[in-house]
């Protein structure tokens, strides 16, 4: 065999190229989403943990009370009562979509399609702004298909 | 619902109505009319009325306009065809829909008899000029309806075109129960129902 040394201080050259993002970020802190919480309110409408894990099948079960069953009210574990409304009540702790969803949704590239038609508190303030109506890109063009397109 | 038209009629000019429901709902605007968007509109008597307008008509019906929208029929086509439920009738009567579920098929558009149901062809926002932030716009690829305010009607609220209208031409009630206002209005006066020989049961009433 022929040209051993050169062989294997290529693969060797070879194995550190491939690994270099590895031991570039090595001992850093991976990257973590930092969702805003809101400072004046303390408690959501169920714990933190639970929200945390299962915020999106709250909303699908309001989504399912309100729209088909007519129970705009909701009882939380501790029996405290809250309006049912995405838009109106959550919004109302939560100030920003940018901030506050758009944080984890984007880290872990989850795109739902509910401020399509709701309508969140950034596009509240600066409605028909260009910003609100453009199309900022050919994801959010494809998110703008009907829901059962997901 | 009942609607006087005897009024409406002293009143041509007035559009209270639809206004206040555009408002409420982030109904757009929009100019072309083949994309244009109508929960609460008004028809002329020959068109909202087409079997029962005819040549010989009473002549201050002639071309007058009608108001008219959804009839949340007794007996729902749109309901029938909808293929995932999304339209669906409320055990109250109202027929609901439930805009997470539309397909944008447009079989309930093929199906009602009315022309109740627009489809947005376009995204609507970019015609709603004074939204509501209360209520969430429509977004494209989905029919939409009126709701009969159905959001309003589960706080014990009259929906916002009877309660926008300065008159008091429009009248809702339930009419299930025999001692309701609507009820004895219809007892009282001579009303007429779009297309009742289609048989989908319009719960909308005019008197004329």
């Amino acid at each position: 065999m022929y040209d051993t040394g050169k062989i294997l201080a290529f693969i060797g050259a070879f194995v550190v190229f491939v690994s270099t993002p590895f031991w570039s970020n090595f001992g850093k802190a991976a990257f973590e989403p930092h969702p805003k919480l809101p400072t004046q309110y303390k408690e959501c409408v169920e714990s933190k943990e639970f929200m945390r894990a299962d915020h999106m099948k709250l909303l699908r079960l309001w989504r399912y009370d309100v729209v088909r069953k007519e129970q705009r009210i909701y009882v939380n574990s501790k029996g405290e009562t809250y309006p049912i409304s995405l838009q109106n009540e959550c919004m109302r702790c939560h100030t920003s979509k940018k901030e506050f969803c758009d944080q984890c949704h984007n880290y872990v590239a989850a795109h739902p399609y509910c401020w399509n038609c709701h309508i969140s508190p950034e596009e509240r303030k600066g409605w028909a702004s260009k910003e609100s109506l453009k199309k900022v890109s050919t994801e959010e063009a494809s998110s703008e298909l009907p829901a059962s397109h997901h | 619902m009942v609607i006087d038209t005897r009024i409406c009629r002293q009143h041509p000019e007035c559009n209270k109505c639809i206004e206040a429901c555009d408002h409420e709902h982030n109904v757009p605007h929009i100019p072309d009319k083949k994309h244009e968007i109508k929960w609460i509109w008004k028809e002329e008597f020959e068109n909202a009325f087409p079997d029962t307008a005819q040549e010989y008509s009473i002549e201050h019906l002639k071309g007058t306009e009608f108001l008219v929208l959804c009839n949340h029929c007794e007996n729902p086509p749109c309901v029938r065809v909808c293929p995932t439920q999304a339209t669906f009738k409320r055990p109250d009567g109202i027929v609901m829909m439930d805009m997470h579920r539309c397909i944008g098929c447009r079989f309930c558009m093929a199906a009602c008899p009315f022309g109740a149901r627009n489809f947005n062809w376009i995204n609507p926002r970019a015609y709603i000029k004074d939204p509501n932030p209360e209520y969430p716009t429509r977004m494209r690829g989905v029919v939409e309806k009126c709701i009969f305010c159905n959001e309003r009607i589960d706080q014990g609220k009259l929906p916002v075109c009877a309660e926008a209208c300065p008159y008091g031409a429009i009248v809702v009630g339930d009419l299930a129960d025999p001692n309701s206002k609507i009820n004895q209005i219809l007892r009282e006066n001579f009303t007429i129902r779009r297309k009742t020989h289609l048989g989908t049961g319009p719960s909308v009433f005019y008197i004329v």
